[in-house]
């Protein structure tokens, strides 16, 4: 059973969320709810969520149209941006209490653009853990499908495919329990966002949940059990992918459609 | 003292020749500067004239000595708010400023006078604190300036680190430290030079003075080395300064709105 939104009496109506296939569940099935969180730059609202959840079951995407604030929800998660108002929670923990370097490294972040830092790509991996031994660093490059050989070539040699790959494996080397993925295949070509796809498909099996920002739809079908649709800052339906993809709302269609073109 | 000491209003009249060939030059070539290089000399004139007048007060034999630190007070308070105002894009500079032109000068101070290099005198307290305010302005200025780019065109490889679990300032700390490079690094290159292509103002102030030569070598001598710490001191306390304004207590990176692109 999956819940993406739970209702409650101040909201539904105003925010005209929908929900679609789902049964609503108590919070312990949220891996991240969202209560009043609003995300405001100068006089401009970036997010403005009543109440928002991303379950706890499975991986989700988070889908919107360019600007639309999928971006900083996905940020919010592991606290590189913070609200300026409202309650987040992580597996019902508040998470402006919690310690945020702890909390960054069970919230693991693969960025857009494949980012290099600099040394060789062992020292890429060290930067997440100093403490890592050769074995564990040629297991963690043969994680992504990296070759062993890799380790002492400069990170910033490696290819867009082989940087983004390591920094999927700079990002596991923290033992996460959450991967968030911000358009982490966009920048690529469709033979390195497929070897990235199957990797991140493949944590399942350490338990480890992927969340995704993504614009491309064939993706989502791809990707993701789990769907919110934010448009102007708002979530403004939710559900598992099949359904929010079969039964769309209007606002919701006219982007589906649009994307699709 | 010979005669060079003194060159009196006719001798500074002579070197307006100067400026008469430099606004010459301007209006042959057509290049518009006539009026601000006349505007320039004379404010200069007057400047002089009038610091010249108020350092008659402070440096007369019979000067309370605590004139002359309040003077070393003001210079670091204008030089503050010059600083401020030439980077007026990082918030805060003005405090930052004070304390590292504050730690500079109290430390060159401190080794002038307290390892006797220079009696504690007026006539030394006022030019040596305003030699080296003169000499670490331009570089508190770059260090500042430096830090913020630094940081603004790095800001994936910090959140990357920051997405690690890296606190805020080990997080910055490759950037902070290319910034000081860059800060420190030309007066490095004037101390290596120093003498061989260009003749430093004390040393040229003191020749024309009429002093022996080697005096005039081991003054300056002392002047660069407390230059190049002054401006070592004044580039790590801005580049830090700066780097910690920019890094929140959560440890996020929120830059300035028009340095984050």
């Amino acid at each position: 059973m999956i819940v993406t939104l739970r209702r409650r009496p101040h909201f539904g109506t105003s925010e005209q969320v929908h929900q679609t296939g789902l049964l609503g569940t108590a919070d312990p099935a949220a891996l991240f709810s969202f209560d009043g969180v609003r995300v405001e730059r100068g006089d401009r609202t970036v997010l403005d969520l009543d109440h928002a959840v991303i379950p706890i079951d499975g991986a989700t995407a988070i889908i919107g149209p360019s600007g639309s604030g999928k971006s900083t929800l996905l940020r919010l998660c592991n606290r590189l941006e913070a609200p300026t108002a409202g309650t987040i929670r992580y597996r019902g923990n508040d998470l402006a209490a919690m310690e945020p370097t702890e909390l960054r490294r069970r919230v693991a972040m693969v960025f857009q653009q494949p980012v290099a830092l600099g040394g060789t790509a062992a020292d890429n991996l060290r930067e997440a853990d100093p403490t890592l031994d050769v074995d564990r660093i040629e297991d963690a490059l043969l994680r992504v499908g990296l070759s062993a050989a890799l380790a002492c070539r400069p990170a910033r040699d490696l290819s867009g495919g082989e940087r983004q790959r390591l920094g999927l494996a700079r990002s596991l080397t923290t033992h996460p329990d959450v991967v968030l993925l911000d358009e982490a295949t966009s920048a690529l070509d469709p033979g390195n966002a497929a070897r990235i796809e199957d990797l991140v498909a493949g944590l399942s099996i350490d338990g480890i949940t992927p969340i995704w920002v993504t614009h491309d739809l064939d993706q989502l079908r791809r990707i993701a059990r789990n769907v919110l649709v934010v448009v102007a800052g708002k979530v403004v339906q939710h559900g598992l992918v099949e359904d929010v993809l079969a039964r769309p709302i209007p606002e919701v269609d006219q982007f589906l459609r649009g994307e699709e073109r | 003292m010979n005669s060079t000491s003194s060159i009196g209003a006719g001798g500074v009249a002579a070197s307006f020749i100067l400026i008469a060939i430099a606004i010459a030059l301007s209006m042959r070539d057509r290049l518009g500067l006539e009026r601000s290089i006349a505007w320039a000399s004379v404010r200069a004139l007057a400047q002089m004239l009038a610091i010249g007048g108020a350092l008659g007060l402070v440096l007369a034999d019979d000067a309370p000595q605590i004139w002359s630190w309040l003077w070393v007070v003001a210079m670091v308070l204008i030089g503050s708010a010059t600083i401020a105002s030439r980077a007026k894009e990082i918030p805060g500079l003005f405090s930052l400023s004070l304390a590292a032109l504050g730690s500079a000068v109290g430390a060159s101070l401190f080794v002038i006078f307290g390892l006797g290099i220079f009696p504690i005198e007026p006539r030394t307290i006022v030019p040596s604190a305003g030699m080296l305010l003169g000499n670490v302005i331009a570089c508190t200025v770059l260090a500042a300036r430096r830090t913020l780019t630094e940081i603004s065109e790095h800001r994936d490889q910090i959140e990357v680190r920051l997405s690690l679990g890296q606190i805020g300032p080990v997080a910055v700390r490759p950037h902070v430290r290319e910034a000081l490079r860059t800060a420190i690094g030309p007066q490095i290159e004037t101390t290596k030079i120093v003498g061989l292509i260009a003749l430093p103002g004390t040393m040229t102030g003191l020749l024309l003075a009429g002093v022996d030569p080697i005096d005039a070598v081991l003054v300056q001598t002392a002047v660069m080395f407390l230059i190049l710490g002054s401006v070592a001191i004044t580039s790590v306390v801005i580049g830090g300064g700066v780097a910690r304004r920019l890094i929140t207590a959560d440890h996020r990176l929120v830059l300035p709105a028009h340095a984050s692109g």
